[in-house]
């Protein structure tokens, strides 16, 4: 199960690579982040059912690698980092509060809302933390995934 | 002179097709000055905001062309100076990565000024993926994000179809130079009408699944993560206008499903 949403997570991040005009040599890498991305979401959301804080986990993840794949591939992090984080952006939170607000459920519409926009920060929260770690920390990691 | 003004100009150039396409004004300021200072000019100063461009270059000298060497030129004191506006316009990742490509071949002086000139006006006419191909990579985004958002396979089906229509609406609307706003408004009243036809008199089982995966190609995932990196660098400016940028497009994607989930069933009868 688990398994056939990664598969989907990294068709899904590849066809927003190509939709963005992303490079044809790293639409692979690309979808890379983007599946692992989704799969540290997954594992979150199933032991601590907290959209916010399972997005924090997945962006950080995702970040880290998009850092990684940037000096390895001699690329720009925007590549992998942008295609990456399109399974994250709360698209669906987006839907839910204008449903919610037409119909004049208004409580599930501001409750949506603020999940919503706790998304977003949680997302701008992660890249910021994992663009912090010192340069020398995504050599380091960079060179260990080489020699294995 | 004319050598510190063709280092400015190819300087200004590369940063311009930079931002065009979607990179960080942090990534901007640093290739600028990479590439200026790689040409020599020694005096070299760069300003960037979201949509524009201000920079300056001063004479000193020791320009990496040798034409203009003698005493006359730099007592001048000459200097120029250069302001670009560059509107906010569609992102070409392949060409933030060619441009990246060429800074670093530049640092490693493989290029005279005239060569690297030609190679940035190339790298500014690597085409967009063809139509086709775009559209159907909408389709095949939105039915993998409806999958993904907890939906059947019969919906993912249905979001592939409507996927595939709203991308051939956008390309529509965007030749007609339609504005960012009402096209961001338009398509997505247009994915909700898609999805909402395809659940009732079609296939399909969750409506709110067909529709979400469909809007998923117009969410402004590029201006959020370019908004937080240019923020985390300082830019607070640019980040700002990026942010409003993100912000106003999230708005109008809700006002457009809102304003369709409104009239629908004021038009058919059909309950949602």
């Amino acid at each position: 199960m688990v398994v056939i949403q990664v598969l989907v997570a990294f068709v899904a991040t590849v066809s927003f690579g190509v939709l963005f005009q992303v490079p044809k040599q790293q639409y692979g890498y690309s979808g890379i982040c983007g599946a692992a991305g989704w799969l540290f979401y997954l594992l979150v959301m199933k032991n601590y059912p907290s959209p916010a804080i399972a997005s924090f986990a997945a962006v950080v993840v995702l970040t880290l690698m998009a850092r990684t794949f940037a000096i390895r591939r001699k690329a720009p992090v925007t590549i992998f980092l942008i295609c990456g984080l399109f399974p994250l952006v709360p698209g669906a939170g987006i839907y839910y509060t204008a449903y919610n607000f037409i119909m004049g459920h208004n409580d599930l519409a501001v409750a949506n809302g603020i999940e919503t926009i706790k998304i977003a920060v949680a997302i701008a929260l992660a890249i910021v933390f994992t663009f912090s770690l010192p340069n020398a920390c995504i050599r380091g990691l960079s060179s260990l995934g080489k020699k294995s | 002179m004319e050598s510190s003004k063709k280092v400015l100009d190819l300087t200004v150039r590369v940063g311009e097709v930079l931002l065009k396409n979607g990179g960080e004004i942090f990534r901007v300021q640093q290739t600028m000055q990479m590439v200026a200072k790689a040409y020599g000019a020694a005096e070299f100063h760069v300003y960037v905001l979201a949509n524009g461009i201000f920079a300056s270059v001063e004479e000193h000298g020791n320009n990496i062309c040798k034409e203009v060497k003698g005493p006359e030129a730099s007592q001048e004191g000459a200097g120029s100076s250069q302001i670009r506006y560059v509107p906010l316009s569609s992102v070409h990742l392949g060409r933030v990565a060619a441009v990246n490509n060429l800074s670093r071949e530049i640092v490693a002086k493989k290029y005279t000024i005239d060569e690297a000139w030609e190679k940035i006006e190339q790298i500014d006419n690597i085409p967009f993926t063809s139509q086709p191909l775009q559209v159907l990579v909408s389709g095949l985004g939105s039915s993998a994000f409806c999958y993904l958002f907890g939906g059947s396979l019969i919906d993912s089906v249905a979001s592939f179809f409507s996927g595939m229509f709203l991308w051939c609406f956008v390309l529509f609307l965007s030749k007609c130079r339609a504005n960012k706003i009402m096209l961001n408004i338009l398509s997505s009243a247009l994915v909700t009408m898609t999805g909402m036809f395809f659940f009732h008199f079609l296939f399909g089982e969750n409506m709110d699944k067909i529709i979400i995966g469909s809007i998923v190609p117009l969410l402004p995932g590029v201006p959020l993560t370019n908004s937080i990196r240019d923020f985390l660098n300082g830019d607070y400016l640019s980040g700002t206008i990026r942010m409003i940028d993100a912000v106003l497009v999230a708005c109008c994607i809700a006002l457009g499903v809102g304003i369709v989930l409104r009239l629908f069933p004021i038009i058919t009868g059909i309950a949602v």
